[in-house]
């Protein structure tokens, strides 16, 4: 049997690396990658505690449904937006896009 | 140790290093094929935890769909970063440190709940819950309104990508 805190642990250890991602990439589609490996840590975590607590109701997995459909559009909308700003100014470099920077 | 637990430590490593692949890999197709091995890791949990239903629809939607978009948009955005220069900004070092106190804030609330190491209660008939799932999703008293709000978000995002993604006609 596997303990609740190996999936709770590995969840946090791919949350870190996929912020740490976010943080630190220059290019804006990996940035979109980070963001992908953090939502997918969030999964793991709902389906576990899912799975351990409240095996007898579905409330966790319908949780997991409306993060995976939330999941699709802030990826289609995300690498939209990219594709967008690379046709204008050919430059996917998030340090470049400073157009409304203060 | 059980054999269940030796495919967790496996799996487990595998998607962790896959998953530091992509966050370091210098060649953004390369961060995204560590990314859909990472993601069928993912799958493999969602097996373990007797959810065979989110395994699937990981393989179809993420691996699928979402890892091609990412392929797509790595492909036509190709020629600007060569894979040359550094691909991570000056202040790594700092995104490192946020990263680490995070896990380590993280770790001292789990490690003070009580609940941590509890163990799996029995699942009767799991693959009844494919079925409940499904009613749940439409039943009034249920999640029938979240599952129609996430479904009019798809198409606004769809529709939105389209219109910002497509070439204007002047």
């Amino acid at each position: 049997m596997i303990p609740l805190s190996w999936y709770l642990i590995f969840a946090a250890i791919l949350f870190c690396i996929g912020l740490y991602g976010v943080l630190v990439r220059k290019n804006a589609i990996a940035i979109l990658m980070g963001i992908e490996l953090m939502l997918n840590s969030v999964n793991i975590n709902l389906i576990a505690f899912w799975r351990y607590r409240s095996a007898d109701g579905i409330a966790g997995q319908a949780f997991a449904i409306i993060v995976f459909a939330v999941a699709a559009a802030e990826v289609a909308v995300g690498l939209a937006l990219i594709i967008s700003i690379y046709r204008r100014r050919s430059s996917v470099v998030a340090d470049d896009m400073n157009l409304m920077k203060w | 140790m059980t054999p269940e637990q030796i495919i967790f430590l496996i799996v487990a490593i595998v998607t962790l290093v896959a998953g530091i692949s992509v966050v370091t890999s210098r060649n953004l197709i390369h961060s995204a094929l560590w990314l859909i091995l990472s993601l069928f890791g993912i799958a493999v949990f969602y097996v373990l935890l007797d959810a065979g239903f989110f395994a699937v629809i990981q393989v179809i939607i993420y691996i699928g769909a979402i890892a091609i978009l990412f392929i797509f948009a790595a492909m036509l955005t190709r020629r600007v970063m060569q894979d040359t220069g550094p691909q991570s900004n000056s202040n790594w070092w700092l995104g490192a440190l946020i990263a680490l106190l995070l896990l380590a804030g993280i770790a001292v609330v789990l490690v003070n709940w009580q609940g941590f190491t509890s163990l799996a209660p029995e699942l009767i008939n799991p693959s009844e819950r494919i079925n409940q799932l499904g009613l749940a999703l439409v039943s009034p008293d249920q999640y029938v309104l979240p599952f129609e709000l996430a479904s009019v978000l798809l198409v606004a995002a769809m529709i939105g990508a389209i219109f910002v993604a497509g070439e204007k006609k002047q």
